[in-house]
């Protein structure tokens, strides 16, 4: 039994958070100590609850009330794996942001990276519909917070902008959890699940309604075209660092999406039907050709990489919209690759600006390889874990010569994009001869990175099985549902 | 009592939604915080409308109402509250900074 196990991703940041704030406020070495410390410790954590989660899934009831009544958190494949991911990701910020001097900028910013993870842990980790939207809250007004980190005007306005659109994103939230609850009476997810699958035909256009709206929510969080809006500006102006953690923040969008997607509302359920996947997938269309238009058209890399970031949800979403095993498959391994991409990339866009002057640019041969590393993984080019996801989520959709068309059109818009963006960078202007500033802790945490995506392209075999039995367990969530051990309601 | 409360929580939204369109920072949060009142609404009756009855368990009570929606619309008013608090001093930053209050921003930023 690992019980008490499965809270702590949430309780170890919450704790430390408070104390950073109130304790070591004035000691940044002790900021980071303790933080990095933390960090490591919820790695440590997170991998073993991956282990862990091999089993059967796992219940948690705060407060040991029972299921539907009680909030209850759930250890299963999925969220184990977004736990590494979220842990992994927040480790190597949070060494660039030490190594760069990211937090010396501005006050709290471990604090702040530390309520960050506590809110994204319990997001991955909670099974209830509400529960799920405070957790949103948390992660959110965390990521307000560091995303002016270091203040400046653009950031400031470019702040005001995301808060107001996720403001209205969470009342979006609001509206379609009280449909949901007014129509079933529970928000377990479970229960939720269990409810829905019988609603009388009478209340069926109030669960779609909620069902839309809750989907519109994640789609704001995944930055699906047309609501992919307050993305741009925030990531191209939000400090490279904390970019780069946000690069797990559309992952977000895209979890639950999944979660509530195979859970709630699967395709076969009759009260919504198809009607998400539909929806989804001309979004996820969509959203891949804005992104790689947005790719070709951008002046400048954090922008192109904010474009970028919106691509690969484009993707992403597909393997999703399909809602086989097959595709959440390739939609996991592709989300395992375009977090560790995106985020390499924001933080190689931060080290360029950091070295170019008026002579030019510092240390270009370093960066360029870089660039052209992290360049190849988003693209989709071989050798690179890019390639694979997209042939997986090609593969999905092996019938559908339209699917095909706009992922190799993309690609292609994609490679020009980056192509020409590191033409201007590395081979234009005059060449700097003085010696680049030594960031030692800043490139380990980028090479890390990409250490991560040629790993997740050498091991694509056993990490493919793995996921594939974790979208097994998506599609089919008897024992998601059983764990939660729900009363059985008789029948009116 | 029904229609009443429904067209409150119409007239919010719709004035919500219409104020979150406007271009300037201090219409947009007056938007966002008729938004939230709507919802709060909303919420609370989710639980249906039920008149004199109590939400705690009491031996003379004659029937209850919903005391889940209450608890949830707590939660909700308290977050609300804190991101317009928080979204009001990132204006008056940006404001300050800026040296204008346009919630858009120019090309290429």
């Amino acid at each position: 039994m690992l019980s008490h196990w499965i809270i702590a991703p949430a309780v170890l940041p919450a704790v430390l958070a408070p104390l950073i704030v109130l304790a070591f406020r004035r000691d940044l070495t002790l900021q980071r100590v303790f933080s990095t410390a933390g960090t490591i410790a919820l790695l440590v954590l997170a991998l073993s609850l991956l282990l862990a989660s091999a089993r059967e899934p796992e219940l948690y009831r705060l407060g040991d009330w029972p299921a539907p009544f009680g909030i209850v958190l759930m250890l299963d494949r999925l969220s184990a794996l977004m736990l590494v991911l979220t842990a992994g990701l927040a480790l190597v910020v949070q060494l660039y942001a030490i190594g760069t001097g990211w937090d010396t900028r501005g006050k709290h910013f471990h604090a702040l990276l530390q309520f960050q993870l506590m809110g994204l842990n319990g997001a991955f980790l909670t099974a209830d519909a509400f529960n799920l939207f405070v957790f949103f809250e948390v992660l959110l007004i965390a990521s307000y917070a560091l995303m002016i980190h270091g203040a400046g005007g653009d950031r400031l306005r470019a702040g005001v902008q995301y808060v107001a659109f996720n403001l209205l994103g969470s009342s979006l939230f609001l509206i379609a959890l009280a449909l949901l609850y007014s129509v079933t009476g529970t928000l377990n997810m479970a229960d939720l699940a269990g409810r829905i699958a019988v609603i009388p035909p009478g209340d069926v256009a109030l669960i779609r309604v909620g069902a839309v709206l809750l989907m519109l929510v994640f789609a704001i969080k995944g930055a699906l075209v047309p609501l992919q809006f307050w993305l741009p500006g925030t990531y191209a102006t939000a400090p490279g660092p904390v970019a780069a953690l946000f690069a797990i923040m559309t992952k977000v969008g895209a979890y639950a999406m999944i979660r509530m997607g195979t859970l709630v509302f699967p395709p076969d359920v009759a009260a919504t039907g198809g009607l998400i996947a539909d929806l989804l997938f001309w979004g996820a269309l969509a959203t891949l050709i804005v992104g790689a238009i947005g790719v070709l058209g951008a002046t400048t890399l954090p922008r192109l990489a904010a474009f970028a970031a919106i691509a690969s949800m484009g993707t992403l979403f597909l393997g999703v919209s399909s809602f086989t095993e097959q595709g959440i498959t390739a939609a996991l391994y592709y989300m395992i690759h375009s977090t560790l991409a995106g985020a390499a990339l924001f933080l190689i866009a931060d080290l360029i600006r950091t070295r170019q002057g008026a002579q030019g640019m510092a240390g270009k041969g370093v960066m360029a390889c870089l660039y052209l590393a992290a360049a190849i993984a988003l693209a989709g080019m071989p050798p690179l874990s890019g390639f694979l996801g997209k042939l997986m989520v090609m593969q999905v959709w092996s019938q559908n010569a339209l699917v095909w068309g706009v992922i190799l059109v993309s690609s292609f818009l994609m490679i020009l994009g980056l192509a020409r963006m590191g033409t201007d960078l590395f081979w234009k202007g005059p060449v700097d001869t003085t010696p680049a500033p030594p960031q030692p802790l800043a490139l380990t945490a980028t090479f890390a990175l990409l250490a991560g995506l040629v790993a997740l392209t050498v091991f694509a075999g056993p990490i493919t099985a793995w996921l594939q039995t974790t979208a097994a367990a998506l599609i089919d969530p008897t024992a998601y549902i059983a764990a939660n051990a729900l009363p059985i309601v008789e029948a009116k | 009592m029904e229609a009443l409360i429904a067209a409150t929580i119409g007239l919010l939204t719709a004035g919500g939604i219409y104020l979150m369109l406007r271009a300037r920072t201090f219409p947009v949060i007056l938007g966002l915080t008729l938004l939230s009142y709507a919802v709060n609404v909303f919420i609370f009756v989710s639980g249906r409308l039920a008149v004199n009855l109590p939400a705690i368990i009491d031996k003379t009570a004659t029937g209850y109402t919903d005391p889940l929606p209450q608890a949830l619309v707590l939660t909700a008013i308290v977050i609300s509250f804190g991101m317009t608090a928080v979204i009001v001093l990132m204006a008056l930053g940006s404001w300050l900074t800026a040296g204008h209050d346009r919630v858009d921003l120019e090309d290429g930023q």
